[in-house]
């Protein structure tokens, strides 16, 4: 067993940006791991990055991503590789496929890691206990490890041109059939064009309290923004909903009252100029990707933010 | 239509914990049913009902704790519950818990196994799939909608993807589904069906029951936890205290010295 198998990721033709994170990481790991970092590419274009050994590229007989052609495609790599350490994204995709493919070969397993060590084998970091807790696990007895790690948390390989890549057949056949895909409606707003976000969560915790927030953000300048909670609910809709399921933001502030902060979230707004984070749990995982925080009440902080706009 | 729900109830921490022996100190730890599996529970409850008969099974691995979480899905509707259990259960990752659940499973043989996406503490999302790989069932992740199509046996799904996107799949019975909050609007039970739920059949079972023992158990785990702590107080926030008047005030400055910037 040596060397990194990375599967990368695609969505409609498209390389998705995890995917040169995997790279990334694989190239952090390649000195202890041993060689060669390996990229799979399944169903999809090939593309090249700085410190890749092998490209190999896998035909599918379904044109989207489907979860058992995968699986047997990783399973086949696998067997032909014998890799130490399998990278895949954190990703909806390989939510589908990773977990299935680690139990059925009795692989170690970690999924969401956002930090990667060595000692005499992969250590990975992720959190426990809601993100309230940082774990370090390690997976002994295990020739080979598959590690899911998040979106973001790993610096990306630099694009190159695509080298020169191996064919390999597999048989994969899907269990699921593909209809087709949609949009979720666009909605009247595009919070991922707004320079301030004012961002509620569940701490608001009735409807009725959602007005007093849109006249607040409409006060202060703000486009209003919402965590996943309030759209489950119904309160609003997907169009403003921040995080993994909703729409990546970027604007120059993200003020997030009573937004605790899941990891579905995060990875929407983490790279915002400044974040200020108002909520009252101390522990809430939200102040650790905030610039500023408060430990107070929102319906207090709002009612006097009012005041000062 | 049969239908089997694996749950699970989740740790949540107080606000304030201490670690013990590189834990998480057990009397900071306050247990309530995932919000995922709320609304798994509902889905199969839903389908049981537009199918006019059938069965909703709830199953869960956890110690006594985990008996609360299962009466309440008994309240909500499901028929009987299983609660697997063992010391040598304790800590379990993922897929040792999926493989223990697909031994439990495997004795019912289901039409559908629907599981929450993943749990509010261990943030995995891996349990369900990898249950699926166990019992060799067709699966999809990350279910926002579902519609059953008797005729067919099948059902059509939407996958939530990534930025609003969704995909819409079909795949045919039986199946494992993992269910994604907002799917549907659960139910609450009211005080008479909680009652009623203590009547229900709950039973327990060990792992020698299942035919595993500590040694299958080992061999299943994906990983072990090597060490376990909070992380730096705050991060790299600068936090703003004093009274609220104080805090707008702070927050007021910086917004307004940053979007001028």
């Amino acid at each position: 067993m040596s060397g990194v198998l990375v599967v990368a990721e695609s969505r409609r033709g498209e390389l998705r940006e995890v995917s040169l994170e995997l790279v990334g990481a694989a190239l952090q790991l390649k000195d202890q791991a041993g060689g060669p970092v390996a990229v799979a590419v399944i169903g999809a274009d090939t593309f090249g990055a700085a410190g890749i050994d092998e490209i190999i590229t896998v035909a599918t007989p379904t044109e989207h991503f489907e979860a058992h052609v995968h699986a047997a495609a990783l399973e086949a790599l696998i067997e032909r590789q014998q890799p130490s350490v399998v990278l895949l994204g954190h990703t909806i995709d390989s939510l589908g496929f990773g977990p299935a493919v680690a139990a059925k070969l009795g692989l170690g397993f970690a999924s969401d890691v956002t930090a990667l060590a060595w000692d005499g084998g992969p250590i990975a970091t992720r959190g426990g206990y809601g993100g309230k807790v940082e774990v370090e696990l390690e997976f002994p007895g295990k020739d080979t490890v598959l590690l899911m790690l998040r979106a973001g948390a790993f610096d990306p390989a630099e694009a190159t041109g695509a080298p020169e890549a191996q064919a390999v057949e597999v048989d994969a056949a899907p269990r699921t059939e593909h209809v087709g895909f949609r949009e979720v409606e666009a909605g009247d707003v595009d919070i991922t064009k707004a320079e301030f976000l004012l961002s509620v969560g569940r701490g608001i915790e009735d409807k009725d309290a959602l007005p007093q927030f849109e006249e607040l953000a409409e006060k202060m300048g703000a486009t209003l923004s919402v965590s996943r909670p309030l759209v489950d609910a119904g309160w609003a809709t997907n169009a403003r909903q921040v995080g993994q399921s909703g729409k990546t933001v970027k604007p120059k502030v993200y003020l997030a009252l009573g937004i605790s902060g899941a990891v579905q979230h995060l990875a929407g707004m983490q790279n915002a100029d400044t974040i200020i984070a108002v909520n009252t749990d101390p522990e809430a995982p939200i102040f650790r990707v905030a610039h500023y925080g408060a430990v107070a009440d929102l319906f207090d902080v709002a009612d006097e933010l009012a005041e000062q706009f | 239509m049969k239908i089997v729900v694996p749950v699970k109830q989740v740790a949540v921490l107080d606000e304030e914990f201490e670690m013990l022996e590189g834990r998480v100190d057990p009397d900071a730890i306050e247990w309530e049913l995932n919000e995922w599996d709320d609304f798994s529970v509902e889905a199969a409850l839903q389908l049981r009902e537009a199918a006019g008969d059938g069965e909703v099974v709830v199953v869960s691995v956890g110690d006594e704790e985990a008996e609360e979480g299962l009466r309440a899905c008994l309240a909500k509707g499901a028929d009987r519950a299983q609660r697997i259990w063992e010391d040598s259960l304790e800590g379990a990752d993922p897929l040792a818990v999926a493989r223990v659940l697909a031994a439990a499973v495997e004795r019912e043989s289901p039409d559908l196994v629907l599981c929450g996406v993943q749990s509010s503490d261990g943030v995995h999302g891996a349990t369900g799939v990898a249950l699926a790989a166990h019992l060799g069932l067709p699966r999809v992740a990350v279910v926002k909608a579902l519609d059953y199509d008797a005729g067919s046996r099948s059902a059509t799904v939407e996958r939530e993807l990534e930025g609003g996107l969704v995909e819409l799949l079909k795949v045919e019975l039986p199946a494992l589904l993992t269910i994604q909050t907002g799917i549907n609007e659960p139910r609450y039970a009211n005080l008479r069906a909680i009652k009623q739920a203590k009547e229900k059949p709950l039973e327990e079972l060990g792992l020698s029951e299942l035919g595993l023992d500590s040694d299958a158990l080992g061999a299943a785990a994906g990983s072990r936890v090597r060490s376990m702590a909070p992380p730096e107080a705050g991060g790299g926030a600068e936090m703003l205290n004093g009274s609220p008047e104080a805090v707008a005030e702070r927050i007021a400055t910086i917004v307004k010295e940053r979007l001028s910037g």
